[in-house]
Parts: structure tokens; sequence; C-alpha cells
């Protein structure tokens, strides 16, 4: 009950805080036009932002360890993310400032037009890139190699339980977490990454040769598409994966064809029908006549004239396309369809360290077990989407 | 009679790519109550941008960066957020270009109507839905009583404009600003708006300025003109002033754009071979019939106008010329033999024989293919010239259209200026070598003096390299210019057709004098006079109805 009262409280302080902030901005400038019209909403929300400030910077020097002893677990993942978000940020710009003076004259040009997001999303992405190609150089053990240590926690401190030989811990049958986790890249993500492809591939050809041919063959296809789409997606893939590990046998790498193959095609739908409504938008167009008039065959029509036309809802589709495979790849994994063990994959480490997050009030180090594969997922998922973002901004000319 | 608007030396900045470039250099402008003043000048010269300054608003992206703007003695530059909101629509309306746009598509009009003297507390809504019907009559919409109750889409683009003049009358404004809103419109359509515009402006003595690139038809509705130039302002008179005696150059050249006129050539001989012959053609979308015995020729070196107002079947007639919409009935000659009917059908020779230009560059050429490709590709396509030779050849055809080959060839067409842009959608039709052109409407997205270029460029292509064309247009002023022959259309059949001087010359078909007749003409009391020869009543669509 108090604590509603104090938020009633607050807010009305806050909203106060608004008028009074207009008033003497008013009186200060002597009514400058910025104040002079500012609505009250736009006070309030200056004044709130200040207060979250105000309230981050007290909380973040709050001590990590109460006067009891317990560790304040509030407090220490609140550091860890300030304290990563600026480094992400300082790495960003330190990274766009590398490519400002370094490499050719294009790609200086590149680098002085991004803005501080995108080079954030390039740098994860080439990390991811160069974990994935060389993973088995960079891990210091193999993905399946059981080592007798069980449950070591992150840090490498033998003091709070860790073991400088494996920095970021070991699993519940002692494997070690940080080549598993550089596996997982190459494993998830390039597993991912060609699904996505492959999808997109399908879903775009046949969508802009719905958008282009019509007729009968559009019907066809859409009507496909729509019963395909009827079905829920993930109990949809769960079946056929079901199916499919039966006919794969023992051959496991053959299921991972399989996966790559059914998620594919069921992505491919909503890819199917972006790729026609765009497309259908552009075959009005007076060029596409002009095409059509000249002679023009299929291929010519939508791989020169359709497709670079449409890259922009593309690549905005894509970059989305890739996170929901990601999770789906991750969802079969943790229902024992997925990427197989011994094989390391980041949905079925999360899985697998799910259970430690409830030790966070005791040991934040313990609840950081399942948030490192976790985090890994969600890191590329925003470094795609700002890259895409910015591609997207690029491309259509928007200004801000 | 004291000025209601006062624009002192007035600087506006655009921004593009991060830096601000002006748009307006320096402009004064004074208006007294009452007083209508028309704005002309090409696309770019900062009319519209001018026009919206006199309401003391900026779009996206432009700020006043000098200078000073007073509405009746209030400064519009420094009145806060609520002082112009209570002016805004209540005192100073603006009426835009496109009606269509303009109105929310998911209320009524009178819905629309009546949210401006709502909101301003200058009316209740039943005495605003009442005003409205009023407003409907005075603009002689038809069936005022029950027009308001409609959706914009169930009403014609000229009474979605006149619709709007009523809505910008509803708080009876002191200051109106038309934004050239006859542009989009038909020449028999326009006339009504312009009439009833014209009679309200006067009615309720309010001020307006009248921002258009037309000058005749400035010269009906403004009682002085200024003239702009890429931002400057180069000469302000009133209207009688203006026409007879312009003062500067440019203002002269504007004048004299309408003068251009290629002198027919003589008939041929009636053996000949036509390039093109439409014999009986008819044509339907499903089952909508659009065309109906369609049958004209088409000789080599000659160019024959199809005229008509839109929905006439002009633009339907090329589709069943190129094949994109096989006719039900009829067939297409080219050099005496029958073309196929489906485009699909036809061999690449055929289809290489009749190219096309488009109206709006802008959506005939791939905004991601750069000028050398475009106009390439017909070259490879057709010619199956590849690598130097290819580029050779574009070169050429860059030449032939009177642009610098070094600096067009690796642009893309977002960096061309619209006349620009339809040199290049010629230079590709060119570039297959064809006998026959059709041209739709190619000129009337393109201001006068970019217009007369292209016609100009067309004419020398025609006489070098004995081309025919088919000219599409609503625009008489285009046929005088450029026609040997000229067509007729109206509701998809053909109402008169010969020679062009035999066309301006009357007797005619009651058609053919109504659009005649409705194309303004630069002499200030031609409106009025035009007014009381058919009477009051008797325009547009009254008109169009007692002829058929």
């Amino acid at each position: 009950m108090s604590t509603i009262v104090t938020l009633i409280l607050l807010l009305v302080a806050i909203a106060g805080g608004g008028w009074v902030l207009r008033f003497a901005g008013q009186q200060a400038t002597g009514n400058a036009p910025v104040f002079r019209d500012m609505p009250f909403a736009v006070a309030f929300g200056y004044v709130l932002g200040a207060a979250l400030l105000l309230f981050s910077i007290w909380y973040f020097f709050q001590p990590t360890v109460t006067d009891a002893g317990v560790p304040n677990a509030g407090v220490v993942f609140f550091r860890w993310a300030v304290q990563f978000f600026l480094m992400s940020a300082l790495a960003a710009y330190l990274f766009r400032l590398l490519g400002r003076n370094l490499g050719t004259a294009g790609s200086k040009k590149l680098f002085r037009q991004m803005p501080l997001t995108a080079s954030f999303g390039v740098l994860i992405i080439l990390i991811y890139a160069i974990t994935a190609i060389f993973a088995a150089w960079l891990a210091p053990f193999g993905q399946e190699e059981i080592f007798a240590r069980v449950n070591v926690l992150p840090g490498g401190n033998e003091a709070t339980g860790g073991d400088p030989m494996h920095p970021l811990g070991t699993d519940q049958i002692g494997r070690d977490l940080l080549s598993r986790l550089i596996y997982g890249a190459q494993n998830t993500v390039g597993i991912a990454f060609v699904t996505t492809c492959l999808a997109f591939f399908l879903g775009g050809t046949l969508g802009f040769l719905a958008a282009t041919l019509q007729g009968w063959l559009d019907q066809v296809l859409s009507r496909a598409v729509d019963v395909l789409m009827a079905i829920p997606s993930l109990i949809f893939a769960l079946l056929l994966m079901t199916i499919a590990s039966a006919w794969a046998g023992s051959e496991r790498w053959l299921l991972t064809v399989y996966m790559i193959v059914i998620i594919a095609v069921i992505d491919s739908t909503r890819v199917f029908r972006l790729a026609r409504a765009v497309g259908l938008n552009i075959v009005v167009m007076d060029y596409i006549e002009a095409a059509k008039l000249r002679g023009e065959g299929l291929g010519y029509l939508i791989f020169k004239e359709i497709l670079p036309n449409a890259t922009a809802p593309l690549l905005a589709e894509f970059g989305l396309r890739f996170c929901f495979v990601f999770l789906t790849i991750a969802s079969l994994s943790f229902l024992g369809v997925g990427i197989q063990p011994p094989l390391a994959d980041w949905g079925t480490m999360v899985r697998d360290s799910s259970q430690f997050i409830n030790f966070a009030a005791f040991s934040p180090l313990t609840a950081a077990l399942p948030l490192l594969a976790a985090g890994a997922i969600a890191l590329l998922t925003v470094g795609v989407n700002f890259v895409v973002d910015w591609m997207l901004h690029k491309s259509s000319g928007l200004k801000e | 009679m004291s000025l209601l608007v006062e624009i002192n030396d007035i600087y506006i900045d655009g921004r593009s790519d991060e830096t601000w470039s002006p748009i307006i250099k320096g402009i004064s402008l004074e208006l007294k109550k009452g007083e209508v003043l028309g704005l002309i000048g090409e696309s770019g010269a900062g009319k519209s941008t001018l026009g919206l300054a006199a309401m003391g608003f900026t779009r996206d992206g432009v700020r006043i960066s000098g200078g000073s703007v007073k509405f009746d003695g209030i400064d519009l530059l420094s009145a806060s957020a609520a002082q112009k909101r209570s002016l805004l629509g209540k005192r100073i309306a603006y009426v835009a270009q496109s009606a269509a746009a303009s109105f929310n598509p998911a209320h009524k009009l009178i819905d629309q109507h009546t949210e401006g003297p709502v909101q301003h507390g200058v009316m209740s809504k039943a005495e605003s839905a009442e005003d409205g019907i009023e407003l409907y009559r005075r603009l002689r919409l038809p069936n005022p009583e029950e027009i308001g109750f409609r959706y914009p889409h169930q009403v014609s683009g000229g009474q979605l404009q006149r619709a709007m003049t009523a809505m910008a009358m509803a708080c009876r404004p002191d200051l109106i600003i038309f934004d050239e809103p006859t542009t989009a419109l038909d020449v028999t359509t326009q006339i009504e708006v312009l009439a009833s515009i014209r009679d309200i402006v006067e009615q309720f003595d309010t001020a307006a300025i009248y921002i258009t690139h037309d000058l005749a038809v400035v010269a009906q509705m403004a009682d002085k003109i200024k003239v702009l130039l890429k931002g400057d302002e180069v000469e302000e008179a009133d209207t009688r002033t203006m026409l007879s005696a312009p003062k500067e150059d440019y203002t002269k050249s504007l004048w004299a754009v309408r003068a251009f006129e290629r002198p027919q050539k003589p008939a041929v001989h009636t053996s000949a071979t036509p390039v093109v012959s439409v014999q009986n053609v008819s044509a339907a979308y499903g089952k909508v019939r659009v065309l109906h015995d369609v049958s004209f020729d088409i000789h080599e070196g000659r160019t024959v106008a199809v005229v008509g107002e839109s929905g006439s079947g002009k633009s339907t007639t090329a589709r069943c010329i190129t094949g994109l919409l096989p006719p039900t009935e009829g067939v297409i000659q080219f050099d005496g033999q029958s073309l196929p009917a489906n485009y699909k059908k036809r061999n690449k020779d055929q289809l290489r024989q009749a190219q096309m230009i488009y109206q709006m560059a802008d959506t005939a050429l791939n905004p991601r293919t750069k000028i050398g490709d475009i106009i390439g590709r017909p070259v490879q396509f057709y010619m199956g010239l590849t690598g130097k030779a290819k580029r050779r050849r574009v070169e050429e055809l860059l030449e032939e259209i009177e642009l610098p080959a070094s600096q067009y060839i690796d642009r893309l067409p977002s960096e061309l200026s619209g006349g620009q842009k339809q040199r290049i959608g010629i230079a590709r039709a060119l570039a297959a070598e064809p006998k026959f052109i059709i041209c739709d409407e190619v000129t009337s997205a393109l201001d006068q003096l970019v217009a007369e270029g292209i016609l100009k460029l067309l004419a020398r292509l025609q006489d070098s390299l004995k081309l025919s064309y088919m000219f599409i247009t609503h625009d008489l002023a285009t046929v005088k210019a450029i026609a040997d022959e000229v067509v007729v259309m109206k509701e998809g059949k053909v109402v008169e057709q010969g020679p062009k001087h035999d066309m301006f010359v009357p007797p005619h078909h009651p058609y053919t004098d109504l659009l005649l007749s409705s194309v303004p003409e630069m002499d200030p009391d031609w409106l009025t006079n035009l007014l009381n020869e058919r009477g009051v009543d008797n325009i547009g669509d009254a008109a169009v109805d007692k002829m058929s």
C-alpha cells in the first residue's frame, strides 16, 4: 500500500517539477519559443527523465554487499549492465574512429556517415563472424571435452568458487563453458544464417514470381502459403522434426540438414507474403511496363528491375527473420529435436543452466551462468537489427 | 485600406545533407484586404514555400532565417503556438493542390467541413453544417444539400476541389492561400473551379494568394502578379500591366512559350501506307467497354495528337496499340501488316518499332539503375552491342538529347531534374531505333519552359529520324505546338478528327468547341467574357449534359 502512495506522490512531485521547469525557463529566457510553446507533457518528460537519471546514478553507487553480508543482487546486475553498456558504446566509438582512418576512401566515407548504433552492430557481427569461423582455434578446449570439476562458477577466482582454467566456468557434466559458447557461435549462428538465406531464396523468388505473373500461379502459391501459415509454426516444425528424426536414423548430421530445410520452408511463407506485396507495388510502375514491352524475359524483370527496388524492405525482414529463426532453433533444441548434443548450442545451454537464475539473490555469479548464452543471443539480435535499421535508413533516404 | 499581409525581406533555408541552402532570398510582399496576388514561377522557384510562409508556417527541414511576416499587425514569426492556432484555419486558410490527398477518406465531407468552425468556436456544428450547404450552393456544387454526406472518393476531382474551397471558407477567413488548386484538373473542370473560386473570393472580400505555374489561369484570378525565379523576385506589377508590358527578360520568355508552333506538314498522299493504322478498335476492362470503334492512321514523319479529358480513352488506345490491352474487336496494323493483339505474341522487331514515352518520368525510370544502363539496355537488347560499342552508342544518344554524356552517364535518375528525366525517357525510346513513338502526356508534369524544350527536341528528332508520333495530351497549347493531325476523343469514341488547322477553325463538333473554349487565354477578361457567353449556370457539367 505504502509503495503505491509513494509512487503517486512521486508522480505528483514530478508533474509539479515539470510546471516549475517550464515556468522558470520562460522567466529566465524571456519567453524563448522553446519554453513558451513547450507542451506540459514534454516538460513532464524532461523532469521524469532527469529524475530517472539521478536515481540510476544514486543506485549505481550503492554498496554491492548489504550490512548483513548478503550480496545486493540488484545493484550487482545493475552495475554490470551499466558497465557493459558504457563499454559497448566506447568500443563502438573506437571502432568507428578506426574505420574512419583506415581502409579505402569508400569505406572511410561509409564510416563517416555511420551512427554509433550501426558501428556497434557492425562490430558485434564482425566479432561473431570471426568467432564462428575460427572457433576451432579460438576455443581453449573442444566442445565435447569433459573435465572433473562440474558447475564451476564464472569469474576464474578460486575464492568465489571459480577456476582460472575455466574463466566462464563449467556446466553440470564438466564441459568448459567458454569453449561451448565459442562453438555455439559456429553451430547456432551458422545454421540460423544458412536457414534464413534459404528461406529468403525460396520465399523471395516465389513471391516475386507470383507478383510478376499473377493469375493462377499467384492463386496456387498464395493459398498454399495460407495453408502453411494456418498451422502454428512451432508445433508444425516439431511434428515434421519428429518425422525427420525417424528418417535420419542414426545419421545425426542428416537431422540438422532436415531441420534447416523445415525451418526454411516454414519461414519462407512470411518472406513470400512480403516479397509478393512489395513486388505488386513495383510491377505497376511504368519502368516495368517499359521492360515488358521491350520483350524482356522473366529473369531480367525479377532480378534487374524488381529486386533492386525491393531490397530495403527485404533487408529489414532479413534482420527480424534471422532472429526468429535463431529462436526457433533454440526452441527446437530445448525440446530435444534441434541441434543434437554433444554439439554446443546456445538454446540448449540456456535451458541446461536456466535453474541457476533462482540463486540470483544469494550469488549473482551463479545466476550469471544462464545469462551468458542468453546474452550472446540477445547481443547478436540487437546488433543485427541496428545494422538493418541503418541500411534501411540509408536506402530509403529517410531523414530523421 | 490597411495592409493585411506584410512580408518583409524574408529569407528561407532548406536543409539537404546537413547543410542549409537558401530557398527564398529576400522577398517582400504586401497584400491588402480583398486583394488577390498571383505567385508564378517554375517548380523549385519557392512559390509554395513563400505561400506557406505567409501563414507563418514552414515544412519540415525548412526554416525562416531572416525577415518578418506580419498578418493584420501580428508578427507571425514570434507569435506563440496558441496565438497561431487561433489564427490558422479561422483567419488564414489553405487550399492544397491535391484535394483528394488532403481530405481524410474515412470521414464525410460535411463532418470535415464543420471541424474548423467548431474547433475555433465560431459556430455550432449544426450552424456550420447549414452554412456549409450554403457555401456548396454558392460554389455551384450539384445537390448542395446532399453532397456533404458523401465520402471524398464518392465525388469527382473538380467537386472535391470546390468542397475544399468551401472548407477553407467555413470560418470566413481574411486570407486564403491557394496552392495550384486547378493544376490536376481537366480544362473543362478547371473552368468551374476557377469561376467559383473567383466569385466566392469577391463575395466575401477575402484576400488571396494564388500560386500557380499557369499564366493564363493567374491572369483570370489575380489583381497583381509576382514572378519568382529560384527564390528571387523577378518583378511585380498589376495583372494588366504585367500581361501587356512585362519588363524583365525572364518574364518575357515565360510569355513567349505559348507562341511556339511547328509548321504543319503537308497532308500525305492518300495511297501511302500509314506507319500505324488503328482500325475499328474496341476494347474493354473486364465487362466495362471503354473504347468504341476507334479508327485513325499515323503516317511517316507525322504527329497525331489524341485529345480528350481524363477517362476519354486516350491512354487505353495507346495500351491497345502497344498490345498491353488486347482489343476485343478491330486490328492494329504496322506498315500494312497486322500486329498480334497481345504484346507477348509480338516478335522482337515488332516490339522494337513501337516505343513509348511516359507521363511521369519518375515512375518510368528504374530508380536503382544508372542512366548509362537505362539507355544501354535497349541498345544491348535490340542491337546486340556490348562493351565499348554499347557505351559509344549511349554517349551518342545522350548527345542527341542534349545532355553531356560524361556528366550524366553514371548518375541515378534521382540526381536529375524533371526535364532531364523526361529526356532520358526519350533517349531510351530512341535507343531502340523505332519508327513510331507514343508520347503519353510527356509534357504535362513539366514547367512550361522545360516542356517547350522537350517539344522542340521531339520536333527536331522527328525531322532528322523520320519518326511518327502519337501524342496523347489534354493540353491544347501542346497540340497547337506540335501536331499535324488531331483526334478528339470523348467517352471512348472519336468525336472529330482531321488536320490541325481545320480543327482550330470553326465549325466544330460541340465537344471540341467546349474543349477549345475552355483553354484559358492570357486575356484577363477571358473568363468573364466566357461565362457571359455561356451563361453563368451553363458552365462545365451543365454544358456537357446539354450537349450529349
